[in-house]
């Protein structure tokens, strides 16, 4: 212990902190206000009252107005939420953010899940192979996205490649396709998030011991019994924790888009994010633009209770 | 059981070309910042250049290019340690007191405060924004700290928070008993027991701000605290197809964040593994 003796600059030596001979030590049980002082909290407290909680309440306040930022802003009761669905261009932003974030849960979730089968004992290259797997992760998504555009552009490295190997026919100007674009921005969130959810089926795949799933296979369990039956049900918190990450991060999709379609070709790639990002703070419409982001909390929020509520009851 | 036969090569052989190919893009990346700009335009993207060159280095990084890359890497090493700081020593303090305290009102606060990790930023950003801009805090790398430190706060305090809970109550009270005040209990005995949750705490609030792009372009577009993310933005914008400069800022980038990985890669795949386990 480091603390021998009460210091000048401790606080005078009051009685509270001198021992009391008189009583034993059961008696100097802590009660729950020696563990430092409750005004300590108040500091963060205040600061996640204020942006997570009183922000948030404003800002949904502000989506039942028409506000632009300037003057007064006038209750317009669900005319803004009316307008996002009637909008082809914003209906289209929420069904671009739900198929991403579906299609971008499964995929990388599977490959990381495979990946952590495959990593997870007697490979020689394992530790190596995890090390290099997780690298992207740590990246910024903007960076990787622009890595991407240069693979996915006209004069890219996957027209290249299919040239190369004599598939000419394939190739195409990948981000002005509707569809291409979308798949490409999938493929950048796959990309990125693959070792983020290896990493931690690895770490689910650790509880397993490793006695269960010989036991099994001296009982003739196959390789697919012995997952279904005796890893599955071990890593049931990993994948609850891997499912409900990247879909929140998926439903919150924006870098990705910023940085190789800015949202087009003619809005196809458009996501809650984005618009948000365009309405709000480039157009200055805040009303609508709080509207907009109410809706991908919503979709957040609900996405993830769903999910946890799932998983745990699977569990 | 479960050694490593021939079979088991031939899976080693399959996952490691597997993991080549999730590994490509940066051979993409290194090829393409390497290469000539007349290589850029006659050979193939997917082709090594003949003759590698750093001249999109010095391009970017000289006097006659935008010198705005360093500005960048100064104001994201500003904001990140800035904030960073901030994190671990009000998260660290805030976990400790609302971790110990076992009344019904801490565990109510902590679970209002642990919400704030799930709901996404973008709606209190608006009046965020509209009050910051009134205020002229726009720009500015000070209230860009602040507003780190609010947002992130929640995942601070519920990291160290694991950590608090796995430390025996007699640490402090022998501390107490050899007459030491609470603050300096926290500060002498807690704290220092608290160090691989701080390192935890840095690491994974550290890869937020400094790879943040949203709140920064909101906040910090087009002024001179823009980060390295924001600075990036706008500068491929500026130039089109020019990817051997663009991937030498890409590359500039990546740097600092792959150095800090490799030398503390148990410690990053700890801390999103584990981080998230409790």
């Amino acid at each position: 212990m480091t603390i021998k003796k009460p210091t000048a600059e401790s606080a005078p030596p009051a009685a509270p902190h001198q021992p009391r001979p008189a009583e034993s030590r059961a008696q100097r049980r802590f009660h729950a206000g020696d563990y430092g002082s409750w005004w300590w909290a108040l500091p963060a407290l205040a600061m996640v009252f204020c942006i997570h909680y009183l922000a948030t309440a404003f800002g949904g306040y502000y989506s039942f107005t028409d506000w632009n930022g300037l003057g007064p802003a006038t209750w317009v009761g669900i005319d803004n939420f009316v307008a996002i669905f009637n909008d082809p261009q914003m209906a289209g932003a929420v069904r671009n953010t739900l198929v991403i974030a579906i299609v971008f849960v499964v995929v990388a979730n599977v490959i990381g899940l495979l990946f952590a089968l495959a990593l997870n004992r007697t490979l020689k290259s394992r530790y190596l192979l995890r090390v290099l797997l997780f690298a992207p992760v740590v990246l910024s998504s903007l960076a990787v996205s622009y890595v991407f555009r240069f693979i996915f552009a006209q004069e890219g490295a996957l027209n290249a490649l299919l040239e190369a190997v004599g598939l000419e026919s394939w190739q195409r100007t990948w981000l002005a396709d509707p569809t291409w674009a979308i798949v490409a921005i999938m493929t950048v969130l796959i990309w990125q998030n693959v070792g983020l959810t290896m990493v931690i089926y690895l770490a689910g795949l650790a509880t397993v011991p490793q006695e269960q799933e010989e036991a099994a296979a001296v009982d003739g369990a196959s390789m697919w019994q012995r997952f279904r039956h005796v890893v599955m049900p071990g890593i049931q918190p990993a994948v609850a924790i891997a499912t409900t990450l990247t879909l929140v991060n998926g439903l919150r999709v924006f870098d990705q888009v910023m940085a190789m379609t800015g949202g087009g070709p003619f809005g196809a790639t458009d996501t809650l994010a984005t618009v948000v990002y365009r309405e709000t703070f480039a157009f200055g419409r805040f009303g609508y633009g709080a509207a907009l982001s109410l809706t991908l909390t919503f979709f957040v929020v609900v996405a993830a209770g769903f999910q946890l509520y799932i998983t745990r009851r699977k569990h | 059981m479960f050694r490593y036969t021939k079979l088991t090569l031939v899976r080693e052989i399959g996952v490691v070309l597997a993991a080549l190919v999730m590994l490509s893009p940066f051979y993409i990346l290194i090829a393409t910042a390497l290469k000539p700009r007349q290589a850029l335009l006659t050979t193939p993207a997917i082709s090594w250049p003949e003759t590698p060159t750093f001249d999109a280095f010095r391009e970017v990084m000289g006097e006659a290019g935008s010198s705005g890359v360093w500005q960048g890497l100064m104001n994201s090493l500003i904001i990140t340690v800035g904030a960073v700081a901030g994190l671990v020593a009000i998260g660290s303090i805030t976990a400790y007191v609302l971790a110990r305290k076992l009344s019904k009102v801490s565990n109510v606060v902590y679970a209002l405060v642990i919400a704030g990790i799930v709901v996404p930023p973008q709606l209190g950003l608006i009046p965020i924004y509209t009050s910051a801009r009134s205020l002229g805090l726009i720009g500015s790398q000070w209230g860009m700290i602040v507003l780190y430190i609010g947002m992130i706060m929640p995942l601070s305090i519920f990291l160290y928070a694991g950590f608090v809970r796995a430390i025996p109550r007699e640490y402090e009270e022998a501390a107490t008993i050899d007459g030491a005040s609470k603050f300096k209990v926290f500060t002498r005995v807690i704290f220092p027991l608290l160090a691989p949750a701080t390192g935890t705490v840095a690491i994974m609030t550290g890869l937020v701000i400094w790879n943040d792009f949203f709140n920064a372009l909101i906040f910090l577009q087009g002024t001179d605290a823009a980060t390295l993310p924001v600075f990036m933005y706008g500068f491929v914008g500026s130039l089109t197809s020019r990817w051997d400069l663009i991937f030498a800022v890409v590359i500039i980038s990546m740097i600092p964040i792959l150095t800090f990985y490799l030398f503390a890669q148990k410690k990053f795949i700890q801390g999103f593994a584990g981080g998230i386990k409790s």
